[in-house]
């Protein structure tokens, strides 16, 4: 089966006065239908980047340098403005992490989903203001037809986020991106929103590429996570195996940095330094100044994502390196 | 005093006193329209109550953490705990003087510079236009602590390499950076005048996890060092439980469940409590099913009558919908909740 997003070799740069910054660098993926893909990683990782980048909303000076986005085998990296337009809200719906700015404060929230209906539809007023309002009892706003004229800032936070949900879903996407979904929101809303967003996709028979920093959303509604650092993929897997056994030491470190719940830790595992400016990223593996592991190769020679167990891991402990390399 | 001296082991009869004690603790904000509004259009005057009979007390050497969603009260007491803002009612007595009793004066001078506080986001506590080091050597020159300037650059430097900086960094400025190196500098600016009790509100929120995990490990190793006293404000529960000795809960400016860490995480009494700890993402993948939650916090102008938590209770009766329930000690808990009082659950 044709994955519904593909990703391959994607470099995205920003020119600069002090020269080119190289934000993505070298990120591939797939995301097959139906399937949830976690991003994850720190501020600076350029997980929201590559999201970016595959809505091809990248602001100017920025550029994809490189590589190709397909959509179901479909090239759309390099569409022209007015086509992508069409595919964005269409076919790529997107739910972004503050949905007060997502949401014209000046319109009702009724005739920005009948707006976002009708441009991807050719529904009728009545019956596109019909479909927003069954939408919205989807999400769960409870008196639908009370709400529908109400403005956004007459909604709470966890049901401004449901608005989105809506108009994300509005047009029957093939692919949802959420970057941070549930980062501005409470606990208790969050598990609602993660639930929720679950529960559409897997109705609507959405792809998700789930855009988060916290590993613990990632472990509740992601089916293949991957983990990355300094605008490269270090590690990549079903999310059991990448939760439970990491193979990549970034990730070691990560998982190992979390307080936990459950069980009682004297202290957190700490990654020394912190995540390289995109103005200074280290030759060779970018992880190798911070990581415990680090030898010969690693300050020298990139590693490239290769398959390991059932994920797949850039890093030299798990691949041969080249002996012709080492000799020099 | 050098920086680098730790504390001395408390004495016996010190450690069975409180180091801080919050008694029935209020504080009620008036966000009414002005007054030419209220007039014309007949308004009436709106208070929010943002914390109310709020009741803790911490030891030495402790940390005592308060939890909560937005909107719970959490960071409006620590506020007060400081002395930022003033409480409506009730007051904090630190080491036995009450911070809001005029004849203490002199008293509530010398133990200010006990209490520091770290807050949430480093980008705005630290002044942008000041050097690191000038940052850090503030509350030195404040309360005169040293003696000259040579011996202010001394202790500065000292600060920044106990937090783990090099003291060579201290000329730069807040912007040249990261954000875990930036609460450093706080923590240090906190340090400064030897204080006994930190509160920190927030201090990792604005943090990755694995500069957090950074932070959170220099708090804990500068509590074993300086024998410090926290009260650790934070919405995330396993932070909480990584940093807390004991445990107060809020909803709607109340403590609804106080509560020894190790007890709370193993058996929440509060419905509120139980929903928090039920509502956190699952890392370990037990597949445990989680009860959706119901509701959100309702606005704090216009709170339910009765238990404020009742219309998102799934243990609510009649009488929780009009009585506010009293706290009561049950087990090693303080609680707050008719359904605990009764037994029902």
């Amino acid at each position: 089966m044709t994955p519904v997003l593909s990703v391959r070799n994607l470099k995205v740069e920003f020119p600069t006065r002090r020269g080119v910054l190289t934000a993505i660098d070298d990120v591939s993926f797939d995301i097959a239908p139906g399937e949830v893909l976690g991003v994850v990683g720190e501020s600076g990782a350029g997980k929201s980047i590559t999201g970016t980048a595959v809505i091809g909303l990248i602001e100017p000076p920025g550029r994809i340098a490189g590589g190709e986005v397909l959509l179901r085998g479909q090239r759309i990296d390099n569409l022209p403005p007015e086509q992508m337009r069409k595919i964005r809200g269409k076919r790529i719906g997107m739910v972004f992490q503050d949905p007060l700015t997502s949401l014209n404060p000046l319109y009702r929230i009724g005739y920005q989903l009948v707006e976002t209906i009708r441009t991807h539809s050719s529904l009728s007023e009545s019956a596109a203001r019909k479909k927003a309002l069954s939408l919205l009892e989807e999400v769960g706003i409870p008196a639908p037809d009370t709400r529908i004229d109400a403005y956004p800032h007459q909604f709470s936070g966890g049901m401004r986020q449901r608005v989105v949900l809506a108009l994300a879903l509005a047009a029957e996407p093939e692919l949802v991106i959420a970057d941070e979904p549930t980062t501005a929101l409470d606990v208790s809303v969050q598990a609602q929103i993660i639930a929720l967003l679950k529960r559409l996709c897997a109705q609507h028979g959405a792809a998700v590429m789930l855009i988060t920093h916290d590993m613990g959303v990632i472990a509740e509604t992601a089916d293949r996570v991957a983990v990355m650092y300094a605008g490269r993929i270090a590690e990549i897997g079903p999310v059991r195996e990448v939760i439970k056994a990491p193979l990549h030491p970034y990730t070691k470190g990560l998982m190992g940095s979390i307080p936990s719940l459950a069980h009682d830790s004297d202290r957190l595992v700490q990654i020394p330094g912190s995540m390289p400016r995109l103005t200074a990223i280290p030759s060779g593996c970018p992880f190798h100044p911070r990581c415990p592991r680090a030898f010969v190769p690693c300050p020298t020679f990139r590693p490239e994502l290769q398959p390991e167990q059932s994920s797949q891991v850039a890093c030299w402990l798990y691949h041969p390196f080249p002996v012709t390399a080492a000799a020099l | 005093m050098s920086v680098m001296t730790s504390a001395a082991p408390p004495l016996a009869s010190e450690a069975a006193r409180p180091l801080v004690e919050v008694k029935n603790l209020g504080r009620v904000f008036d966000v009414s329209k002005p007054w030419l509004n209220r007039l014309t259009e007949g308004l009436p005057r709106r208070l929010l109550t943002a914390a109310a009979e709020v009741t803790f007390s911490i030891n030495k050497r402790e940390t005592f953490a308060l939890v909560g969603e937005s909107g719970s009260g959490k960071s409006t007491v620590a506020k007060m705990v400081v002395g930022l803002i003033a409480p409506t009612t009730g007051e904090v007595i630190i080491d036995g003087v009450s911070m809001s009793d005029r004849r203490h004066d002199a008293d509530r001078r010398r133990l200010r510079r006990r209490i520091q506080m770290v807050f949430q986001d480093p980008y705005a506590s630290l002044n942008p236009r000041w050097r690191a080091l000038d940052i850090v050597a503030e509350p030195l020159r404040a309360f005169g602590i040293a003696q000259s300037e040579a011996e202010t650059a001394k202790q500065v430097g000292e600060l920044l390499r106990l937090v783990g900086l090099d003291p060579a960094d201290g000329t730069k400025y807040p912007h040249e950076f990261s954000g875990g190196q930036r609460q450093r500098i706080a923590i240090a600016r906190a340090l400064a005048c030897n204080p006994e009790f930190i509160v920190c509100d927030e201090p990792t929120s604005a943090l990755d996890v694995s500069v957090q995990a950074q932070i959170l490990n220099l708090m804990r190793d500068l509590q074993d060092r300086f024998g410090l006293t926290y009260l650790f404000i934070s919405h995330n529960l396993a932070v909480v439980r990584h940093m807390a000795n004991r445990i107060g809960v809020m909803y709607l400016g109340r403590l609804v469940e106080v509560a020894p860490a190790r007890e709370m995480f193993a058996k929440p009494k509060h419905p509120y409590t139980r929903m928090l700890l039920d509502a956190v993402p699952d890392l370990d993948l037990t597949g445990r099913k989680r009860k959706p939650v119901e509701g959100e916090v309702p606005n704090p102008v216009d709170p339910p009558p009765g238990c404020p938590f009742h219309p998102r209770c799934p243990f609510a009766n009649e009488r929780c919908r009009v009585e506010m329930p009293q706290p009561i000690l049950t087990g090693g808990a303080t609680v707050r909740c008719h359904a605990v009082e009764e037994g029902r659950i």
